[in-house]
């Protein structure tokens, strides 16, 4: 079984995140990068099948785009235990939306063999959550979204991947064969964190850099001018008011019905 | 020169950086409470491979250096001491002896347990008659019948009573020297053992989820290939074994004394009063920055220690600096942070109130304050009187 997992830096979840006023895209530079937390599941999950599966050509292979700061958490990623990296990395990159991301994401997969691509269903920075769709579609292949379980089962060949998708109601059980594209979401298992053997080990793994031409990427495909999509304006969200305390003194319920209604919330 | 840490070092610091904020640090209130031994957070230390950090992978270990175990200890400490101080005595005082002067067969036995974090091991030197004098160790062993058979007790042991404390090496008077003076060993005990028996967890004002008790020796037998280094060497090699623990002390007194200045910075800009968030009150401001200085003062006080002990170079002195000033302004700051945070200050529910019951064990475990001057006054030659 041949994993690759789809793997975002972004901004530290605990920092102030910002956009840069030059182009409105996320500013980067300013702080700590960190991996999207929903990937460290799909990390997790990755090598929860890889080490089922077992057998020494079962992989688990990030896939990044980012700039030259997300080898920062490529090498995390390594250190939970991956056993190589693909780091998509180009200036012309810089400002890709949605749609040209997936289109970068699915010429690099192309560069590598794969039965299962694994994603977080969304991230932290942009909260889309259409990458995995979008990356199914343009592979044209199984798309097993928003998964709480997987369960991989048949061998060589016929492989057959079975998930539990998370609904608002409760959830679907999906199946489709590989190749396939899985999303999981946070209640699919706990990461690991990495050992130090695995920092150590990190060090001697191969990590490959991509330009977009070594990815067949086309230059017009990709980037901030040709994006699809593009911010129009921002402004920073209002600082928090102090809020109303309500004292129960015996008519407390009511008194948080009115608020509610007040509000519009009911 | 260069004082920043290697990539292998800094990945590991933020490594444990997470873990203790993200596990350790919500549930240090509840076991800080109960006193209860964290053994499911132990359970994924082990995992994480920190009871191994020091030791070379041949015996179970992680391939680390000593210093890589202070960097963890350091940031576990920043989230809860007792957690941090299960790891320190676990890895520096309950499995190094075994390292340093255990033989072959002694460390290929017990090593890959203690490195996996299935088991505890515990070092007993202290007696119930004085730490501080460890030279007058009262505990006795002889040899009846090929076997060492242990009497005495020992007082203030870490990690010497949890459902997985495997080992207590101990120090014992073995026979009397040329001189006329003690000759002490040190005994491995593999507990549980007869004729040993671990009292019940002391009730102390700080470090409440560690393990601390006294122990019983009542002719305890265990085999003679269970004497640990050179018959008589023992309080030597024990001591030694404290001179490299002072440096972890010492980190693990600068990830409290960094916690404080954390939890300060954050609640000073949230508390208001008289109008304005007191963070813009110098009073305030100036004391957290005094904070922040001594714990950056006192962590290069431990990096340099760790820097001469890697490289080979004596650091006995370096230690003891580095231990005293370190406890010492881990309390300062523990003091300093409750006053910032007023009465919270004294309220259970926030992390500098723990930090400051938990800060004054510093000063005494692993050799009092005291002791570190008088050691680092004889470094410099002088002779004060003891
Ligand atoms: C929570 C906790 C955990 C511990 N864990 C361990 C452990 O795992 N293993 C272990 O072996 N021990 C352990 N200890 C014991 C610790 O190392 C001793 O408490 C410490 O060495 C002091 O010894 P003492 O308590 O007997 O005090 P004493 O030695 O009786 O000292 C009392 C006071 O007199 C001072 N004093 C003593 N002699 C002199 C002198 N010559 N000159 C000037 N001042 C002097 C001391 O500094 C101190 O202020 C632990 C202690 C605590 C509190």
């Amino acid at each position: 079984m041949k994993i690759v997992v789809c793997v975002k830096q972004v901004p530290d979840t605990w920092a102030e995140k910002r956009l840069a006023p030059a182009d409105s895209t996320v500013d980067r530079e300013s702080v700590d990068g960190v991996i999207n937390e929903l990937d460290e599941y799909a990390i997790e999950e990755a090598l929860r099948i890889k080490e089922s599966a077992g057998g020494a050509d079962s992989t688990v292979t990030v896939l990044t785009m980012g700039p030259e700061k997300a080898t920062e958490s490529i090498r995390k990623a390594l250190s939970m235990g991956a056993d190589a990296a693909v780091h998509l990395l180009d200036d012309a990159l810089h400002g890709s939306d949605a749609l040209q991301t997936s289109y970068a994401l699915a010429q690099a997969l192309g560069t590598l063999e794969w039965d299962l691509v694994v994603l977080g269903s969304e991230s932290t920075d942009a909260r889309m959550s259409v990458l995995p769709a979008m990356l199914a579609e343009r592979l044209g292949v199984s798309q097993l979204t928003f998964a709480r379980k997987v369960e991989v089962a048949g061998s060589n060949g016929s492989t057959t991947v079975r998930i539990e998708r998370l609904t608002e109601a409760g959830y679907d059980v999906i199946e489709g064969s590989t190749p396939a594209v899985i999303s999981v979401v946070e209640k699919i298992n706990e990461p690991r964190y990495p050992s130090f053997k695995g920092i150590m080990a990190a060090k001697k793994k191969p990590l490959t850099t991509l330009t977009i031409a070594d990815a067949g990427i086309e230059s017009g495909g990709v980037g901030l001018a040709a994006a699809s999509t593009a911010v129009t304006g921002f402004t920073e969200a209002p600082p928090r008011s102090a809020g109303t305390i309500v004292n129960d003194e015996g008519e407390g319920g009511r008194k948080l019905a009115e608020f509610l209604a007040a509000k519009k919330f009911v | 020169m260069d004082v920043t840490l290697g990539e292998e070092h800094e990945a590991l610091r933020r490594t444990v950086e997470e873990f203790a904020r993200e596990v350790v640090a919500p549930a240090a209130p509840g076991f800080d409470a109960t006193g209860n031994f964290p053994y499911e957070i132990v359970r994924q230390m082990a995992d994480m491979g920190l009871f191994g950090l020091p030791f070379p992978e041949c015996y179970g270990g992680m391939g680390g250096d000593y210093f890589a175990l202070c960097l963890a200890i350091e940031e576990l400490a920043r989230a809860d001491s007792s957690v941090a101080i299960t790891l320190e005595a676990g890895v520096g005082l309950g499995a190094m002896p075994l390292y340093r002067f255990g033989n072959e067969e002694q460390k290929s036995h017990w090593l890959p347990r203690l490195c996996s974090g299935t088991a505890l091991g515990a070092f007993g030197l202290t007696e119930p008659g004085g730490g501080s004098d460890a030279g007058g160790t009262r505990t006795r062993a002889e040899i009846v019948d090929g076997e060492w058979v242990i009497n005495g007790s020992k007082a203030f042991i870490t990690n010497a009573g949890t459902d997985i404390t495997e080992l207590v090496s101990v120090t014992a008077v073995t026979g009397q020297r040329a001189d006329g003076r003690k000759e002490i060993s040190a005994l491995l005990v593999p507990v549980p053992r007869a004729g040993f028996t671990a009292g019940p967890p002391y009730s102390k004002v700080g470090w409440h989820a560690s393990d601390t008790r006294e122990l019983a020796f009542e002719n305890c037998r265990v085999p003679a290939a269970n004497l640990l280094g050179e018959r008589g060497r023992g309080y030597a090699n024990f001591l030694s074994i404290l001179d490299e623990g002072r440096i972890a002390i010492a980190a693990l007194a600068v990830g409290l004394a960094q916690a404080c200045v954390d939890a300060s910075v954050a609640f000073a800009k949230e508390r208001r009063s008289m109008g304005r968030a007191i963070a813009s009150y110098q009073a305030i401001a100036f004391s957290i920055a005094d904070m922040e200085v001594r714990a950056h003062t006192a962590r290069l006080a431990y990096y340099a220690a760790a820097a001469r002990l890697l490289a080979g170079q004596p650091f006995k002195k370096e230690a003891a600096m580095a231990k005293l000033y370190a406890s010492e302004i881990a309390v300062t700051n523990a003091r300093a942070a409750t006053q910032v945070h007023g009465g919270y200050g004294v309220i259970n529910d926030y992390p500098v109130a723990r930090h400051w019951r938990d800060s004054k064990i510093l000063e005494i475990g692993e050799g009092t304050s005291e002791v570190q001057r008088i050691l680092i006054a004889r470094e410099l030659g002088l002779r004060p009187s003891v």
